[in-house]
């Protein structure tokens, strides 16, 4: 039993990871902006079918072509923050969320519109394998996942911590005014921390793309969970939003095991609310 | 409400008058389908109406609204199918029920100074898991869903609320004129006054000595409660309840977007708001329709833009905008 | 409506939405006329979260006309998508009756249909459900409604008959089963059929556990390492599509290999992204469940116009959609053909006395008994081979003979 139990346990951990990433995206854009994006899981989705598309066409690996989809990403999160999104800085969450709930709409129904309502899935040489270890079965991609999911994390955490934009965008989710005295860019930033929040969930739907098929129904889910974990793990914290993937990955792996599948979820939203209630700031989160 | 229509310009009085009258004499025009779009236009009106008092007037923002709207549909359905009470008296406990588990939100929330985003996660959270509890509650079918029995041609059972399109009809129209008349009077009530100096600063209006969590909270009252009596209405006008769309999260988002493209904080902006978004998406599939095109999510696209360029154009909404242009606003407060 | 019209322009408020407003209010209301033809609507969740069986049941309706034109039934059909909601499933009820439908077929969805139906019954229109498994549909005394689709507790009695001669066919023993089910209403209805039907099954095995999940959970990893600590000989499932990957995908990572996986009639096993998604380990897997009748000579028309019309799907992948959506505009022509006029509550009753032999789905001729539900509608077991569904059993329509227990998944790739 105690082996079944670790196996849950590590299986819920893996799955968190990735959650976390996605999340991790997420955590950057309001913890720096203060922006609400509620069309997260549907830019996650957009991320999955890029991956298909690559995988299908010119038969590459997600893992490959995840620092390129990251990339274009960042591009697309640039121009968007630069166009749409910009003039609703600073405004009123609910007019964020309107303008992001339509623009998830448009998301999740063109991709439906284009490439169909089926689970278009990612069929690598080692899809199916696992890592026996011990008692323990350790899913190949969900390994992969992880460990993509670590390094993006890592690679992210150093950029904020070591170079100067980095530490610019700090600045300016510190202290905006403040920023904008010392004469940063504070549009430029702000695009800049769009595209990386968007580059972020390129990587993540990436790596996801590995574990799950990608099809326009997921999207809502994702952005639900992504919301879920940052605000566990603390909005604007790096190592929150892994930590929250990982607390929500283990425990419905746990609930789902102990108690009852279709109850799993329960778990994930009342440790929400528990959260919420005693450390609204978040687990890794610095006060409000 | 007095207040409001002695400063409602004359142009204002003729429109509210003018537009009552139209509803109410519609079905005699009106076919069925035309009757169909403006039950829903009338109960997102009034669930907006509910909802924006919350919001637009108090200034927290609730993404669970489905919550109150599920308690209310499932405690009068449950009570009418287990026990044979009817709805009329079923609604009595249907918005007791709903608004202790707004005000115990609500309570969790602000005790805790959980506002904002945070405030808006808190209420999905009680949302989803409560949609997942009655997926497993087995006294109301659980996932299986709850049925309320076959209401046919010939019914008339108003009493049971059980009858043809017109029943429905000017049960929804007298909803949505009476949430109207409800928020405009509060509006209007030292308490609606409270609630907007909350809304603007709540540090300063506890400053002048308004006490803000009780504000809030009997905001939550009355807004659950209202959403408890759509919910009712919503159980016996479809006539089964299942958890998975009842407390679905996009329920919750589908009853938020009237009042925020109308215009939040308004009274009129709910029912601006509903008159465009349902017959726009109605609209568009009879636009398809005739087109003979068939691209499934089309529609739905055109329908997100058409959000994204109203929040763009007009981020207070439609209302204000046209009051302003019809000249029915009241000279400034 | 000139007045109508007149009301709306006048009326500034609509401004925003008067544009798109006018056209639902301009679409002119046809007057039912007595017709030569009929006149179905078909209304689908062709988007939103039901969107890959309501756009496969859309390929159904689309290659309809011609086939129905082929067996000598002129037909014309509206396709609405309703979007996965019960909001717009009523409306556009409402829309397409108005626009002089004769009768609706739909929905795939209990819920959805559910909607429809309230509006079925108070304008006196037929519905024929297509697909739809909530027992309340046809329990709660509709009279404008029938069914040609077999309830959840129907499907699962006749989905255990199939196991049983199944296990019988293929001489394998299993001992232990586990029921694993979506927590939905499609799921609940299966389940509570399973709770009913499975003591009384005389099946040789024991079951040890009916285990839900959710549906709209993302992973279903742990649930089959419960699966696997549980050990059974046969796994039976009740998934909604992409869900039946998921759970695939894990019973080989976790090498957990039991004798079969068998549906007691679901969606999933045998859908195109299954075959996609996992190939050759997508075969052997059983559904019993209603099929195509490969012998039929309707569902021979049907299956040349498919291939015809829609080139880019496979009909043999498809024909569990197709069918009963073919067979309910069948029967809706068939009425009407008989009843000779389009007037509600006439081609009810000529509905209600449907007795039609020649259909694509097997099983006897089509009858509705006095609460509209077709009772009789026998499953078959329908293997998974070559990556193509495959009738098995039984024996007079099989194609194939049985293969169980499973071959290993290790030397399938």
């Amino acid at each position: 039993m105690a082996a079944i139990t670790l196996n849950v346990i590590v299986q819920g951990l893996l799955t968190g990871l990735v959650y976390g990433l996605m999340a991790l995206g997420l955590s950057v854009i309001f913890g720096v902006m203060r922006v609400v994006n509620f069309a997260h899981g549907e830019f996650t989705v957009v991320g999955m079918y890029a991956a298909f598309v690559l995988f299908e066409t010119l038969h590459l690996d997600p893992l490959t072509v995840l620092l390129p989809i990251a990339a274009v990403f960042f591009g697309i999160g640039y121009l968007l923050q630069r166009t749409l999104i910009n003039p609703f800085v600073g405004r009123a969450e609910h007019e964020q969320f309107i303008l992001l709930v339509g623009l998830a709409t448009v998301i999740v129904n063109g991709l439906l519109l284009v490439f169909g309502p089926d689970a278009r899935p990612i069929n690598l040489s080692y899809s199916f394998d696992s890592y026996a270890v011990g008692p323990l079965f350790l899913d190949k991609v969900r390994v992969f996942a992880a460990l993509g999911a670590l390094a993006v994390a890592a690679a992210l955490l150093l950029f904020f911590r070591y170079t100067r934009t980095g530490t610019a965008i700090r600045a300016c989710a510190d202290n905006l005014t403040g920023a904008a005295v010392v004469g940063l860019d504070v549009k430029q930033l702000y695009a800049v921390t769009f595209g990386l929040g968007l580059a972020c969930v390129g990587a993540a739907g990436t790596l996801m793309a590995t574990i799950a098929d990608a099809s326009p129904s997921l999207a809502q889910a994702y952005t639900l969970l992504a919301f879920t974990i940052v605000i566990i793990g603390g909005l604007g914290s790096m190592v929150g939003a892994l930590i929250g993937g990982i607390l929500i990955g283990v425990s419905e792996a746990l609930a789902g095991f102990y108690i009852q599948p279709s109850m799993k979820s329960m778990f994930s939203f009342a440790l929400l609310i528990i959260v919420l209630v005693l450390r609204p700031q978040g687990l890794m989160g610095r006060r409000l | 409400m007095s207040g409001l229509w002695f400063n409602a310009s004359w142009r204002g009085k003729a429109l509210c008058l003018l537009l009552l009258l139209v509803f109410a004499l519609a079905p005699v025009i009106a076919d069925r389908y035309l009757l169909s779009v403006l039950i829903l236009v009338f109960y997102f009106s009034y669930l907006g109406h509910a909802w924006n008092l919350l919001m637009g007037f108090a200034g927290q923002l609730s993404l669970g609204h489905a919550l109150y709207l599920g308690l209310g549909a499932y405690t009068a359905a449950a009570l009418w199918t287990l026990f044979g009470i009817g709805p009329w008296l079923g609604v009595f406990v249907a918005i007791p029920v709903a608004t202790a588990a707004g005000l115990f939100i609500g309570w969790l929330g602000w005790r805790f100074a959980i506002e904002g985003v945070y405030f808006a996660l808190l209420t999905i959270a009680f949302a989803e898991f409560t949609r997942i509890g009655f997926d497993h509650l087995q006294i109301t079918g659980a996932a299986g869903g709850l049925f309320l029995p076959v209401n046919g041609q010939a019914a008339n059972e108003w009493w049971n609320l059980g009858g043809g399109p017109l029943l429905y009809y000017y049960l929804s129209l007298t909803l949505a004129a009476a949430g109207t008349l409800l928020v405009a009077r509060l509006r209007q009530s030292p308490l609606g006054y409270r609630w907007l100096a909350v809304r603007e600063d709540p540090q300063a209006a506890q400053a002048v000595g308004i006490n803000v969590f009780r504000a809030r909270m009997m905001a939550m009252l009355v807004s659950a409660g209202m959403t408890a009596v759509g919910g009712v209405f919503y159980g016996f006008y479809y006539r089964n309840l299942f958890p998975s769309q009842v407390f679905d999260i996009g329920h919750s988002i589908e009853l938020i977007l009237a009042p925020i493209i109308g215009g939040l904080g308004t009274v009129f902006g709910p029912i601006v708001g509903a008159i465009i978004l349902t017959p726009l998406g109605e609209g568009l599939t009879g636009l398809m329709q005739s087109l003979g095109l068939n691209a499934p999510g089309a529609k739905a696209i055109f329908y997100g833009v058409t959000l994204m360029t109203i929040i763009s154009l007009q981020p207070n909404g439609v209302w204000p905008w046209l009051a302003r242009h019809l000249r029915l606003d009241r000279p400034p407060e | 409506m000139p007045i109508d019209k007149h009301r709306f322009s006048r009326r500034g408020v609509l401004a925003g939405g008067a544009a798109a407003g006018a056209f639902f209010i301009a679409a002119p209301s046809i007057i039912r006329a007595q017709t030569r033809v009929l006149k179905a609507a078909v209304l689908l969740p062709q988007s939103g979260y039901l969107a890959q069986a309501g756009q496969s049941c859309h390929r159904g309706a689309m290659v309809s006309a011609s086939a129905l034109a082929e067996l000598g039934h002129t037909v014309e059909l509206m396709h609405l998508d309703i979007e996965s909601n019960p909001d717009v499933a009523r409306t556009q009820a409402e829309r397409v009756i108005n626009d002089g439908a004769h009768c609706i077929v739909g929905a795939f969805d209990s819920a959805s249909t559910l909607a429809i139906a309230q509006v079925c019954e108070q304008r006196q229109i037929p519905l024929i459900v297509n697909i739809g498994a909530a027992p309340q549909l046809t329990e709660q005394g509709y009279k404008f409604l029938v069914r040609n689709f077999p309830t959840g507790g129907m499907l699962v009695a006749n989905g255990l008959k199939q196991i049983h001669a199944l296990i019988d066919a293929t001489k394998i023993a299993p001992k232990t089963a586990v029921f694993l089910h979506a927590n939905d209403n499609f799921g609940m209805a299966q389940r509570q059929g399973m709770d009913k039907a499975f003591p009384n099954s005389g099946l040789p095995f024991k079951l040890l556990e009916s285990i839900p999940y959710d549906p709209k959970a993302q992973d279903l990893s742990v649930e089959v390492t419960k699966i696997r600590g549980l050990n059974p000989d046969l796994l039976l499932v009740v998934t909604r599509a992409a869900d039946a990957i998921k759970l695939v995908r894990d019973i080989v990572r976790q090498k957990f290999q039991p004798m079969g996986i068998i549906s007691p009639g679901a969606p999933g096993l045998y859908d195109e992204e299954f075959y996609k998604a996992l190939g050759p380990l997508a075969d052997y897997h059983i559904d019993a469940i209603p099929w195509a009748n490969p012998k039929s000579k309707v569902t021979q028309t049907l299956e040349a116009v498919f291939k015809k019309e829609q080139p880019n799907f496979r009909f043999a992948v498809e024909c569990f959609n197709v069918g009963f959506t073919f067979d309910a505009l069948l029967v809706a022509a068939d009425a009407f053909k008989r009843a000779g006029t389009g007037t509600g509550p006439e081609l009810m009753k000529a509905l209600k006395a449907t007795n039609l032999a020649d259909h694509a789905m097997i099983g006897p001729p089509i009858k509705f008994d006095e609460k509209g539900q077709n009772v009789d509608i026998p499953s078959s077991c329908v293997q998974n081979r070559a990556q193509t569904p495959t009738v098995v059993l039984p024996a007079d329509i099989a194609t194939m003979t049985p293969v169980l227990p499973e071959p290993p998944w290790q030397g399938r790739t």
